[in-house]
């Protein structure tokens, strides 16, 4: 009976070994500039937990994704999956654990959705051969998950922003990664589908997953992050809980905007409401 | 097993279906007309053995040459296109089939007329060429800007044309295929001998693209979506390059400068439905062959006796194609 009930809960969830991300003591630096995107930063993703990096425009926080896909290269640290560099990884290898969703993706082939999140499959397959009912089963789990079955039977050249972007994330779950790192993967969404979006990365999270997310959306980031990283050129500002990094002081330094901190009153959170009347300049005193 | 999906599995039957049918018209029609029925019994070797030897030995060659070289420029197109995430690329525009060319004729002029020696000249020519313009495209950026791409390739081009008159400025008509017949390309007095090695170019260099087709649907995501799925984004757009320069260069030795055929037929294979690579490269080497056994059989009949350069003929459809579609991509 034991032995059964085991059997059933193996193949009930895919097994996801819980595996932290860090970066540890990072730094780029762009060819022809003379600061670096990235200073120094480290950040530690915890596994069963939803990191969030956030920061003001131009503050590295996209250059930590480029840096992860290697898309830059690392000036010094390291980036780390367990304790495992990442430098040392093979793409193919590197992408059946980490599942990233980057900033920016211009519709390239008009695919079919369903053809489209398949893809989220290409690190666990060969050159060869259709997908196995793995891939299948991996693909309408994404699809179900993220809503994107709304969309199913229709081409990626068809849908709105924000079904675009909900696509994206299936694809990215599809690969079915112990990690998921997200860029700004709410920016096209409205109200409820940016909530459908945070509450998703919540229930990975909840299944054991890394979660690291880089995102603008402050506020939403407190309610649902456990940890948060806020980077301010190139450099840690801050870092610790929604209650350590939300708060008056720091923030408004960082934005350069006058604002104040108050309480979620649904959940308690932390809460940034920007004054008007701030401009530019006018705070630095 | 290769499976092109239920969806170009249609355009793939009726174009196989086009290209026996106007295979056998291509061999049946010339100075001497023979019935489709005389072509097939004089293919197997059976009848007249005066129609035997035109099919086997003057006109089924030559059939065979286009439909093998049209195969090759479309599915280089094709995985140039995917490269470079740009649907004008191919690879006469591009330079690379030039730079073949070059290669071969400067073996030529040195008195090199073995014809593997002049394929391998073609190919270090075209990697040279393909070097050239892939440097290009990473100092322009990623994405490869469409507009100075081609330029560098027309540029190149040119080039290419210059070095072949001057190199062949003295060269003995009856030893070396004439500049004409490199600058414009031909079909014409094709062997079985060159129909074999340009079959074997097809088949490995070919057969190699549609092997690795999948990272061709993941690089057009663009350079971050393709690392993110596992492609090492540098090295797969460096060998999609060479491979489809190589299968070029394999053409140019065979038939010389064929323009517009790689540009055309992976549009039309993406129109008839096939939008993964996989099945548009093997849609696209399909359409390529019935499309150069078809320009080739106008270029031999519609002004008969006279032999139209091949190239001329498929610049003058690729063209005015080149021009509509200029406006969707750089507009």
């Amino acid at each position: 009976m034991r032995a059964d009930a085991v059997t059933v809960n193996v193949t009930a969830q895919p097994a996801r070994a819980a595996v932290p991300l860090r970066f540890e003591g990072v730094s780029v630096k762009y060819r022809g500039r003379t600061t670096r995107a990235l200073d120094g930063v480290t950040v530690q993703a915890a596994p069963g937990h939803v990191t969030a990096v956030v920061g003001p425009n131009g503050s590295g926080k996209s250059t930590l994704v480029r840096a992860l896909l290697r898309r830059v290269p690392l000036e010094t640290g390291r980036i780390l999956l367990g304790d495992i560099d990442l430098l040392t990884v093979a793409p193919r290898d590197f992408a059946a654990q980490i599942a990233v969703v980057s900033q920016r993706e211009e519709p390239s082939l008009p695919l079919s959705v369903a053809e489209f999140v398949a893809l989220g499959r290409f690190p666990h397959r060969g050159a060869f051969g259709a997908m196995s009912q793995a891939d299948t089963a991996a693909v309408q789990r994404a699809m179900e998950r993220t809503g994107a079955i709304e969309t199913d039977g229709r081409r990626t050249d068809e849908l709105s922003g924000g079904e675009w972007q909900r696509v994206r994330i299936a694809r990215a779950l599809a690969q079915e990664t112990r990690v998921m790192v997200l860029d700004e993967p709410t920016t096209f969404l409205d109200i409820a589908h940016e909530m459908a979006v945070f509450e998703l990365l919540d229930s990975l999270a909840r299944e054991g997953c890394t979660v690291l997310l880089v995102s603008h959306q402050l506020n939403l980031v407190a309610r649902f992050a456990s940890h948060i990283v806020l980077l301010h050129r190139g450099q840690v500002a801050a870092a610790g809980t929604p209650s350590d990094v939300m708060r008056g002081e720091i923030l408004e330094r960082v934005y350069d905007w006058p604002l104040v901190v108050t309480r979620d009153p649904a959940v308690g959170a932390p809460a940034l409401l920007p004054l008007r009347g701030g401009g530019r300049g006018r705070h630095r005193g | 097993m290769i499976r092109p999906g239920a969806s170009t599995l249609l355009p793939l039957v009726l174009g196989a279906a086009a290209l026996v049918l106007v295979a056998l018209v291509a061999v049946a029609v010339g100075a001497v007309p023979i019935s489709l029925s005389d072509v097939v019994q004089g293919v197997l070797g059976q009848g007249d053995v005066a129609i035997v030897s035109i099919v086997r030995d003057l006109r089924a060659p030559r059939v065979a040459l286009a439909a093998l070289v049209g195969a090759a420029l479309g599915m280089s197109g094709g995985a140039l296109q995917g490269t470079l995430r740009n649907q004008l690329a191919e690879p006469y525009l591009l330079g690379v089939s030039g730079g073949a060319a070059v290669g071969a004729v400067l073996l030529m002029s040195l008195r090199v007329t073995d014809p593997f020696l002049v394929t391998v000249g073609a190919f270090v020519g075209a990697a040279t060429a393909a070097a050239l313009v892939t440097a290009l495209a990473r100092v322009v950026g990623g994405s490869g800007d469409t507009r100075l791409l081609l330029m560098a390739g027309v540029v190149v081009g040119a080039f290419a044309n210059a070095a072949i008159l001057v190199a062949l400025a003295d060269a003995p008509p009856d030893r070396l295929r004439g500049a004409l017949w490199w600058m414009m390309g031909s079909a014409a007095g094709a062997s079985w001998q060159a129909v074999g090695r340009i079959a074997v170019a097809t088949l490995v260099l070919g057969g190699a693209l549609v092997w690795r087709a999948r990272e061709l649907d993941v690089l057009v995501l663009g350079d971050e979506p393709a690392a993110a799925l596992g492609v090492d984004v540098e090295r797969a757009s460096r060998r999609m390059f060479l491979v489809a320069s190589l299968l070029a260069a394999a053409t140019v030795a065979s038939a010389g400068l064929i323009g517009f055929i790689g540009l055309v037929v992976p549009n039309l294979a993406r129109a008839l439905g096939a939008q993964r690579h996989r099945g548009m490269l093997i849609l696209s080497a399909v359409y390529g062959a019935l499309l150069l056994v078809a320009a080739d059989l106008v270029a031999r009949t519609v002004r008969a006796p006279a032999d139209l350069p091949l190239g001329a003929v498929t610049a003058l459809i690729g063209v005015p194609f080149f021009l509509t579609r200029l406006r969707k991509v750089v507009l």
